[in-house]
């Protein structure tokens, strides 16, 4: 469903990566492994659509998403190291405010829902200033829990700042979608589970190295 | 046109072939500019008459608005040049237009510094808040932010294509402007005097601003030809063909 | 659509409204510089009627301008942005939305502020009130092209004052007319054209700024 035919990027005056190429179906898990400045974050954003490679194209159902950003920006979810919190707005609010331009019904009870799952509802009237780190990223990635129904999840780093509980929930979580046959596309440092199981890996260093080799 | 006719303009878009087309055209283009500002210099000091009011000094003039027009000229140019490379993505085109803002604010720097020599002896005062000297001050500050918004950006691409919207909102907007000052202008009017009271024009006044005009087109090309070289090697100078050119040379 | 923007707008009132310190900042930034220029040029009442339209105009413009550092930069900071860009509703919209809660929280409040202070330069009642028309229709015009030198901008370094000469000559066709409209009013003379050619203004900014501002935004997110 989401087809990379050799995408290339270039940061500045590095070229990050080059002749990326591969192809994630449904019920499949990409995880995107690589040193820290490899390119892990920008292929990544690149995979959103918020930035264009500098050469090759990414397809979401066989059309180019250049085409069709809006559509193909409906079709995914993205978490990024940013938890994209207002320190102002409660976890509440800024789970409603997410809700709301995902498209998605924004009523009080459903939010509560999905800030229950990762254990974050006691904060939900707490403005995001006073909570944690951990507790901030848990209202961040609460969002998955409200979408089930959208196909691609890309995430970047979802499991720092987590402790083992938190873990285990996004693991469940994950895996819940992979089995209802939608995608993930992660980074991580961690060594967990789901990711264990991934059907797919693109390693950035090993994919360099085995260019400079050809 | 037939495709291999088309394909040769194309062939030129690439900074790489670009370079040394400019560099054989750029002393041309400088020969030529240096001999129409001849004639145009010659023309204003020795053979355009003598003004009944103003005397001498209104000679400058045949700076003052020849560079005036180029000021506002080259301002879209380098809007056009943005867009391209904005909507077309390349990157030659976003090099020239970053190539033409510093002469475009030259001209425009000029036409201001012509208009205060020509107003201290013509009416005692060293500015005149008139229309088109105004205008040329707003000019200035738009080119102005032009070039302090890609210098602020480090990322050459990024710096290219704000630059272009930055530009294409002042090609839009300088109409507008110069509307909205004709207008202040005329409104506060009194007694104060205008540039635009110049002796009435004689065909051989005209001629002499067109042909200074010309001259100061040339050396816009001549100027942006040379700017451009050193941007294509300052921004290319990761590949090997830039490599090859620096090393031959040293 | 209308969805979207619906919260972009009350995402950001409430912000304003729990950060009510920012806004009465801009508002008393306005004050504090019209209260300058008597200071500056002595009291003489005459002199002051007429410097009024110009300086009320003109302090409107800076305080207007100073507040354009939080329109994009904190949502840039905190990764609000990025997800505005991956909203799937088109990005026009809620720029729109943006600038809309812009106006209403640095722009309003110059316009209801501008009679008491125009009070202060003896400006006759209905210089007063052509005064608050030309603002209502000026500073939405100053939040829409203001938006586009703010997005152009985001997180460049030196990005305040680099805003301030970007947009400043912009706004110099608002100036003319918004003051040219309070001064034509104390003249005699009918503010009417000046009020209509602002209102062509506001129409032409609401077309093509936020489709700047847009696409600036994503050249600076890239």
């Amino acid at each position: 469903m989401l087809e990379a035919r050799q995408l290339e990027c270039t940061r500045g005056e590095r070229r990050l990566f080059r002749e990326l190429s591969f192809r994630l179906g449904r019920g499949q898990l990409l995880r995107v492994a690589g040193a820290n400045g490899s390119g892990k974050t920008s292929l990544l954003r690149i995979m959103c659509g918020l930035v264009a490679p500098s050469a090759g194209e990414l397809r979401w159902r066989g059309r180019p998403i250049r085409a069709e950003r809006e559509e193909y920006s409906r079709n995914l979810v993205f978490i990024g190291h940013l938890n994209a919190l207002k320190d102002d707005l409660t976890a509440l609010e800024n789970l409603q405010v997410a809700a709301a331009l995902g498209g998605m019904p924004a009523d009080a009870d459903r939010m509560l829902a999905g800030l229950d799952r990762f254990g974050v509802s006691h904060c939900a009237e707490l403005p995001a200033k006073v909570l944690s780190q951990g507790q901030r990223r848990r209202v961040a990635l609460a969002r998955l829990a409200l979408s089930p129904a959208v196909p691609l999840w890309i995430l970047d780093e979802p499991f720092s700042a987590l402790d083992v509980g938190a873990v285990l929930e996004l693991e469940r979580l994950l895996a819940a979608h992979i089995a209802s046959g939608g995608m993930v596309v992660l980074t991580t440092h961690q060594e967990v589970q789901v990711v264990a199981h991934a059907v797919l890996r693109v390693d950035l260093d090993v994919h360099a190295a085995a260019l400079l080799a050809a | 046109m037939t495709k291999s006719q088309r394909f040769s303009w194309f062939v030129f878009s690439s900074p790489q072939s670009f370079y040394p087309l400019a560099g054989t055209l750029q002393p041309w283009f400088a020969a030529l500019a240096a001999l129409l500002c001849a004639a145009g210099l010659y023309i204003s000091f020795f053979v355009a008459p003598t003004d009944a009011q103003q005397g001498e000094s209104y000679r400058i003039i045949f700076i003052h608005v020849p560079a005036a027009w180029m000021s506002m000229f080259l301002y879209l140019v380098m809007g056009f040049w943005s867009g391209v490379g904005l909507v077309l993505n390349t990157r030659l085109s976003s090099m020239v237009a970053t190539a033409l803002a510093p002469t475009g604010a030259l001209f425009t720097f000029i036409a201001l510094w012509t208009g205060a020599l020509w107003g201290k002896p013509t009416w005692g005062t060293w500015w005149v808040w008139d229309a088109r000297l105004t205008s040329e001050l707003i000019l200035l500050f738009l080119y102005i932010g032009f070039m302090a918004l890609q210098a602020a950006i480090d990322d050459p691409r990024r710096a290219d294509k704000a630059g272009a919207v930055l530009a294409l909102v002042g090609v839009v907007n300088i109409p507008i402007i110069y509307f909205s000052v004709q207008w202040w202008s005329t409104l506060h009017q009194g007694a104060s005097v205008s540039m635009k009271s110049a002796p009435t024009m004689a065909a051989t006044m005209l001629l002499g601003m067109l042909i200074m005009a010309l001259g100061f087109w040339m050396y816009s090309i001549a100027a942006t030809l040379a700017r451009v070289r050193c941007v294509i090697l300052e921004r290319e100078r990761h590949t090997d063909w830039v490599a090859a050119e620096i090393g031959g040379q040293s | 659509m209308i969805r979207a923007l619906g919260w972009v707008l009350r995402r950001d009132l409430l912000l304003a409204f729990r950060r009510r310190g920012d806004v009465v900042n801009a508002l008393v930034f306005f004050v504090i510089v019209v209260s300058l220029f008597p200071l500056g040029v002595g009291p003489e009442a005459s002199q002051l009627r007429n410097m009024a339209p110009g300086v009320l105009w003109v302090a409107a413009l800076l305080a207007c301008m100073l507040s354009l550092a939080r329109l994009f930069a904190p949502d840039h900071q905190d990764g609000t942005l990025e997800q505005m860009l991956l909203a799937g509703e088109p990005l026009v919209v809620l720029v729109m939305g943006k600038v809309i809660s812009h106006w209403l929280v640095s722009g309003l409040p110059l316009v209801l502020m501008a009679p008491l202070l125009g009070l202060q330069f003896d400006l006759p009642g209905d210089a007063l009130a052509v005064l608050c028309v030309s603002l209502l229709i000026g500073t939405p015009i100053l939040s829409l092209i203001g938006a586009v030198g703010a997005a152009l901008t985001l997180g460049v370094r030196g990005s305040g004052v680099l805003v301030s000469l970007l947009v400043l000559p912009l706004y110099v066709p608002v100036l003319i007319f918004g003051a040219g409209s309070v001064g034509a009013t104390a003249a005699g003379t009918g503010a009417e054209a000046h009020l209509l050619l602002l209102g062509g203004f506001l129409a032409l900014a609401l077309v093509l700024a936020p489709w700047a501002s847009a696409a600036a935004l994503r050249i600076a997110m890239e």
